[in-house]
């Protein structure tokens, strides 16, 4: 399929110009890269094995040899956010792809069709809207018991709308202009119009949107590990280690400090970077959230 | 404006039936029989079928649902298959605890967002805004959860100003129950209110640029009456929907940030249920909170109506 833009291109060189002279994105961009590579090299490499328990090196304070410490059962805490984080990355990724692949369709459709459709479309919105991410899981988790693939379909799920939502308010904002009415002319239908005119106009509005559920996802994700309805033992998790390390505040309060900082700083760096690409892509829409 | 108002009532109502109908058809997948739960591996068959014919679970579906649906009408949301108490009760005694907390929370993140809005809209680009943003994006990037762990070891351990958790029930008095509520109320608050300090700003510097504004000021008023009386008015329907929307991130919060600071309210409840297999607290407590979400968001709509006169006139 050919995408064809029908606002004027800015070409390649320029945006890339703007990318790196925008402090915004730079940040984001180091940060989101740094945690990704962190992620892929734990696949491979990590300090120390996280899958063996040695209790003699149980809850040790930082040091050269374990950075972060270890936790209650001797694993490495480094070792175990390294490993975290491609956990984390995998299920606000797969999350997000939930979200887009269903809920951009309906948006897209929604706006195409109008009237009674788009109604039975929003609708449906408002229904998944009332059940946050944290209530859905709970519900697959009385149904199916826990495990990481619940946390994935509620927060997915809970993407749906919001992704509909965002298609369907870019693509009425496409509709009214003269290169549609163009393309009508010419006798093309509403299904090839919105592939080929409306959707590579409302790329970037689904970008943004896209890296700003990609941190809430890995936020959902951390909060529902640590109330067990995530991600399960022996899998490290960085909600799961909170959750470890609650009981453990006083003694061992790297436990906690660590994997929290690593969800801070990866939320942090997506959401630097869709500020940043909102920024260069489309000055006038400053990101709202 | 009637229309409007009819057309948003309306909505919530078909939007709160949709709701219940996938709770109870959950309800209905799930694995396994209530009545054998109840009763034990060593009841007899007859026994177990005795149970089922009291319970109403061998009627039809759309009869079962209507009971069920009828019953939540009148707060009857049948018996905690563990507790043998109605589950209202239980309930009852949770969200004593929860529904101060989400308030007082959702009190102090507009406290403390609004101004800094204000604040940093007033100073847009100078040094002021840059940090007070800076800090907001730290703000929402932090998991109230983490923060709650974080407080609990400043306040608690290190400082020892406050409970690091538990909750002595309302009858032992309101300032110690409000005292053991206010850790977990700043940890849902702040992330909360960093979001809302972003979205204040951004409406407000928005509503700044309309002519209006060059208008009245003018006309000589100052600009800290045009901020407080033209701009942040003008703002307030962006930053309402997102209170909306807050508060059901706060509902879940409170689910979350209970089981840090052990509160007993709703949230332990359903996760004692889940592990008990106790599904008609499970289903219960999901379909208050949903419904609890719905009524807020028409709220929300029905106060644009109020803060905007165009709606009011508007049909």
């Amino acid at each position: 399929m050919t995408l064809r833009f029908d606002i004027p291109r800015e070409n390649f060189a320029d945006i890339l110009v703007k990318a790196f002279t925008n402090r915004s994105f730079l940040a984001g961009f180091v940060i989101t890269v740094l945690v990704a590579a962190v992620a892929i090299v734990s696949f491979f490499w990590t300090p120390f094995d996280v899958t063996r328990l040695i209790i003699a090196d149980k809850t040790q304070a930082p040091s050269p040899a374990h950075w972060f410490g270890t936790d209650h059962f001797g694993r490495d805490i480094l070792s175990m956010i390294m490993v975290g984080a491609r956990n984390s990355i995998a299920v606000a990724l797969v999350a997000v792809g939930i979200g887009m692949g269903i809920g951009v369709p309906l948006g897209a459709f929604a706006a195409a069709r109008g009237g009674i459709v788009d109604e039975a479309v929003m609708r449906l919105n408002d229904l998944v809207f009332a059940f946050p991410a944290l209530l859905s899981a709970i519900m697959i988790t009385a149904i199916f018991g826990p495990g990481a693939l619940n946390a994935i379909i509620a927060i997915g799920i809970f993407n749906i709308p919001v992704f509909a939502r965002v298609a369907r308010a870019g693509a009425l904002a496409i509709w009214p202009r003269e290169f549609i009415l163009a393309a009508r002319a010419a006798g093309k239908g509403r299904t090839l119009i919105t592939l080929e005119h409306v959707l590579p106009n409302i790329v970037t509005l689904l970008l943004v949107q896209g890296t700003i559920q990609f941190a809430l996802g890995i936020l959902a994700e951390a909060g529902l590990s640590y109330v067990g309805l995530g991600t399960q033992p022996p899998m490290p998790s960085w909600g799961r280690m909170l959750f470890d390390a609650q009981t453990r505040m006083v003694a061992a309060p790297w436990m906690a400090i660590f994997p929290g900082m690593a969800i801070v700083v990866t939320v942090l760096g997506l959401n630097l970077l869709g500020d940043g690409i909102a920024d260069i892509l489309d000055p006038k829409s400053r990101r709202q959230r | 404006m009637t229309v409007y108002l009819l057309k948003r009532l309306a909505i919530a109502l078909i939007t709160l039936v949709l709701a219940s109908m996938v709770v109870f058809a959950v309800l209905e997948i799930i694995p396994g029989d209530p009545a054998r739960l109840m009763l034990g591996l060593n009841a007899s068959a007859d026994q177990v079928e005795l149970l089922r014919n009291q319970m109403g679970l061998n009627a039809p579906l759309a009869a079962r649902y209507l009971h069920w649906a009828g019953g939540l009408l009148s707060l009857d949301f049948g018996r905690s298959y563990t507790y043998s108490v109605p589950v209202i009760e239980l309930v009852r005694e949770r969200v004593v605890v929860s529904l101060p907390l989400a308030l007082i929370a959702l009190a102090l993140s507009t406290i403390i967002a609004i101004p800094v809005g204000l604040f940093s809209a007033g100073r847009h680009g100078r040094a002021g805004d840059t940090i007070a943003m800076g800090a907001a994006q730290l703000g929402v990037a932090v998991p109230n959860f983490w923060f709650a762990l974080m407080l609990i070891y400043l306040f608690a351990v290190w400082l020892r100003l406050v409970p690091a958790g538990g909750f002595p029930g309302w009858s032992a008095g309101v300032w110690p129950a409000l005292k053991s509520l206010v850790l977990p109320a700043i940890a849902l608050a702040l992330p909360q209110a960093a979001i809302l300090a972003r979205v204040t700003r951004s409406a407000l510097i928005e509503v700044l640029n309309e002519d209006y504004i060059r208008t009245a000021r003018a006309k000589g008023l100052p600009y800290r009456a045009v901020l407080w009386r033209h701009a942040l008015r003008n703002a307030m329907i962006p930053v309402l929907t997102i209170l909306g929307l807050q508060f059901a991130f706060l509902l879940a919060g409170t689910i979350i940030i209970e089981n840090v600071f052990y509160l007993p309210g709703l949230g332990r409840l359903v996760f004692q249920a889940i592990t008990q297999r106790d599904l008609i607290v499970v289903e219960s407590v999901v379909m208050l909170l949903v419904a609890a979400v719905i009524a807020v968001n028409l709220l929300v709509d029905l106060s644009y109506a109020v803060v905007d006169p165009r709606l009011r006139s508007r049909q």
